[in-house]
């Protein structure tokens, strides 16, 4: 029982750091926020270079085989300045690949993602009151072998970006998984202006594409390894959200030490450091449900939607609360375009619904443990 | 990062099971005197009293990772706390450990181990109680002794405790840090007077302790004259460590949950209620991450760093809990909660649990304070 970060999870954490304040400060996250796909090449080529992209990928397709544990790390650090960037994205894809890909699809893809020519996500949900498996209605129409799709994704990340989507969809009541390139004939992307300009999403409008037998993923368990997938994504986002609360603390915690009223650090009085100490609490110990989550990825426990609900449910109720609060202590320079907590507020409102909010898991929990 | 227990540690838990299985009756008489002294006896046997302290003063001299396991297992079957004097053993023991002579460490840690001894503590007045580092109680020193004179309020426990962890002032002429000392003063010194207070369940938990010219040789002292405040931000960390426990907190919630399976609300089984399902559910939230925050900081203790302004994390999320469950299990009760009962009272008792070892108020000002960087108020 060790619950600590080694030697080298500190080097990777601090070398990401160094990479985000020096290739990202908030003026360039200001300036991707303008870009049609908030992504921008030359950033994914040099995290490529430092080894960032293949971190989950193993070593024979190119990249480092490293570990959720390490991915969380990462993630916590690039939330930290919201990085604009289709990280999770691609690392979910790559999750797909692993689960299920088949040596064909790994080797076409999985190369592609570490060294950042090729960008990947998930197009899983179609209405915006569904999440889970039972957000997946699209059903196929049967071609002989071939599956053909019509209907759209909506929510998709990083559509702009993506080169090859991992698409759910429905044979009959059979759940299946698909990998789709963008070039696919009848596909096409719809971009949606987001709240949140470093997060971007679309919809994908399936117009007759053929999904064949090699499109296919092969999964024994389709079920599963959705849930996997969404569990993974959970994950994901509430590392980013944590590393982004952590950062809008930070921030508030610098203005409240140097704005000055009544002849005095606004941080002294208890109507602010007491909201900012509460924010703490709730960061240091969704920190503990975060990395336990990371870890049962990692080994692939039985206790992984458990714990990633835990963590998602604290996370998304918990920033929701710090953005808010963060803003307010601001006053009313915190309503204004040009100071960054603004930022941090979108986000979290981006966080919240992803993969699911506060009761959604909460639900999940209370059918886990009550039945 | 590895939540994995090894193969040994593994083996220890199935030992304390096979024990729990062999030695602890069903259900506990967990009021009866004379099987708690007995348990306390079978324990120290195994010398699970005081798992980690050093085998030469009677403790089990073990690991942090075992006495985890060691507490999460005996909580899980709801056996009796592991020893009888639990101040003794949650802070004055480790202070002895740490700060006292080999003299006091004969003198007491076995007797704690033992049960024979039975600590109260000796810090607020009625003056002092956040603020305190302006404690008043005075001890003047005079040849081998020092004369206590002064008063100290809230002490858990002094109408049966057989010896008071006291802090007083000896230098008033120092700045107010500086001039406290830490004394180990047996209650049945002369001098001293109980008088209980009721609590507002109407029981006597905690009194007024007034001394008047009470002697104690200066051998009681506990560090160095001057250096109290020192000795008590150890103690205070453990004492909040504690009280912060998780494994007490699971219980509640198996309490809460084993309540809501029962209860009824407009008809309809309390559990089809998606408010209550709801409610349940973030209670296990932070229970969960109670728990794992608290191996967190063993982590951290066992790589040298000591446990600090860190335990104020749980001390919060427990004040938080007691508070949500206890007015869960109210509206659980429907028009029940009108009436007396055990749930009815238990519901009322956080309230003073969350002042006891520092109000949350002053948890946020150390948090703060000490670790955000924001100026003192
Ligand atoms: C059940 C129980 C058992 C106890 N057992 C013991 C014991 O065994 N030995 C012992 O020595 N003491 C004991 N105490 C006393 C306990 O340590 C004190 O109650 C506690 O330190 C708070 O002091 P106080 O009650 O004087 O409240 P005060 O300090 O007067 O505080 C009153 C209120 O003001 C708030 N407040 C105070 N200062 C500030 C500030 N700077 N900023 C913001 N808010 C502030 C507090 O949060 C609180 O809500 C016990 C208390 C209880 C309830």
């Amino acid at each position: 029982m060790n619950f600590g970060f080694t030697e080298e999870q500190g080097f990777l954490r601090e070398a990401v750091r160094k990479f985000v304040d020096e290739r990202c400060p908030m003026a360039e996250v200001r300036r991707l926020m303008k870009t049609r796909d908030a992504h921008s090449p030359e950033l994914w080529r040099a995290l490529a270079e430092q080894g960032t992209l293949g971190l989950l990928i193993p070593d024979e397709y190119g990249g480092a085989g490293l570990s959720w544990v390490d991915f969380v790390v990462v993630l916590e650090e690039t939330g930290r300045t919201l990085l604009p960037s289709p990280l999770v994205s691609t690392a979910l894809a790559t999750m797909a690949l692993l689960e299920a890909g088949s040596p064909a699809q790994r080797s076409r893809w999985l190369p592609r993602f570490a060294d950042g020519r090729a960008v990947g996500t998930l197009a899983l949900l179609e209405a915006s009151d569904r999440q889970g498996a039972a957000g997946i209605a699209l059903a196929a129409v049967r071609d002989g072998e071939v599956d053909v799709l019509r209907g759209e994704k909506r929510f998709v990340a990083d559509a702009g970006a993506a080169d090859v989507f991992v698409v759910a969809y429905r044979v009959g009541t059979a759940l299946r998984l698909a990998l789709v390139p963008k070039e696919a004939p009848g596909l096409r992307v719809e971009l949606v202006p987001t709240l949140d300009e470093t997060r971007r999403s679309g919809t994908l409008v399936l117009d007759g594409v053929r999904v064949g037998p090699e499109d296919r993923l092969v999964a024994a368990d389709p079920e599963a390894t959705l849930e996997l997938l969404l569990d993974c994504g959970c994950v994901a986002v509430t590392a980013e959200g944590l590393g982004a609360a952590e950062g809008a603390l930070a921030v508030t915690v610098r203005y409240a030490n140097d704005r000055v009223q009544f002849g005095s650090p606004i941080g002294r009085y208890q109507g602010v450091k007491h909201r900012l100490a509460d924010a703490w609490v709730d960061t240091e110990s969704i920190k503990s449900l975060l990395y336990y989550a990371a870890w049962t990825i990692d080994e692939r426990r039985a206790e992984l939607p458990r714990y990633a609900s835990l963590a998602k449910a604290y996370l998304a109720d918990a920033f929701t609360r710090i953005g808010v609060d963060c803003v307010q202590l601001h006053g009313a320079v915190g309503y204004t375009i040009e100071y960054d907590i603004q930022l941090y507020l979108k986000r979290s409102k981006w966080l919240r619904p992803m993969f699911g909010d506060g009761d959604y898991h909460r639900d999940r929990l209370a059918a886990l443990t009550l039945g | 990062m590895d939540f994995n227990f090894s193969p040994e540690e593994q083996a220890f838990r199935e030992e304390i099971r096979g024990f729990l299985d062999a030695n602890l009756p069903d259900p506990v008489p967990d009021e009866d005197p004379a099987f708690l002294q007995a348990w306390n006896r079978k324990l120290r046997e195994k010398r699970w009293v005081g798992f980690s302290w050093p085998r030469e003063w009677g403790g089990g001299g073990g690991d942090l990772i075992r006495q985890f396991i060691l507490k999460e297992e005996m909580s899980a079957r709801r056996a009796p706390a592991l020893g009888l004097d639990f101040m003794g053993l949650t802070w004055v023991g480790p202070a002895v450990i740490k700060h006292g002579t080999k003299e006091q460490k004969a003198e007491h840690l076995e007797a704690i181990l033992d049960g024979r001894s039975h600590w109260c503590t000796g810090y607020s007045e009625p003056d002092v109680g956040s603020d305190l580092a302006s404690l008043q109680c005075r001890a003047v020193r005079d040849g081998d002794e020092y004369v206590i004179h002064g008063q100290k309020i809230w002490t858990t426990s002094a109408h049966f405790a057989s010896h008071i962890f006291l802090l007083v002032r000896t230098d008033p002429t120092v700045s107010k840090y500086k001039g406290i000392t830490c004394l180990l003063v047996p209650m049945s010194t002369p001098g001293i007077t109980v008088t209980p207070i009721e609590n507002l369940s109407g029981k006597a938990s905690f009194n007024q302790v007034f001394f008047d010219g009470a002697r104690t040789p200066v051998a009681n002292r506990l560090g160095a004259e001057g250096e109290g405040w020192k000795v008590v931000m150890g103690a205070l960390a453990n004492e909040r460590s504690g009280i912060s426990e998780s494994t007490e907190m699971q219980q509640h919630l198996d309490d809460i949950r084993a309540l809501a399976k029962r209860a009824v609300r407009n008809g309809r089984p309390a559990l089809q209620d998606d408010r209550v399902r709801r409610r349940l559910s973030e209670m296990e939230i932070r229970v969960e991450a109670m728990r794992l925050t608290g191996l967190r900081h063993l982590t951290d203790q066992i790589n040298g760093k000591p446990s600090g302004s860190e335990t104020a994390i749980n001390k919060l999320q427990r004040g938080i809990l007691e508070f949500e469950m206890s007015e869960l299990s109210l509206e659980l009760l429907g028009s029940e909660a009108l009436h007396q009962g055990e749930i009815q009272h238990d519901a009322l008792g956080w309230h003073g649990t969350v002042i006891g070892g520092g109000s949350p108020n002053i948890q946020r000002n150390i948090i703060a304070e000490r670790i955000l960087g924001l100026p003192k108020d």
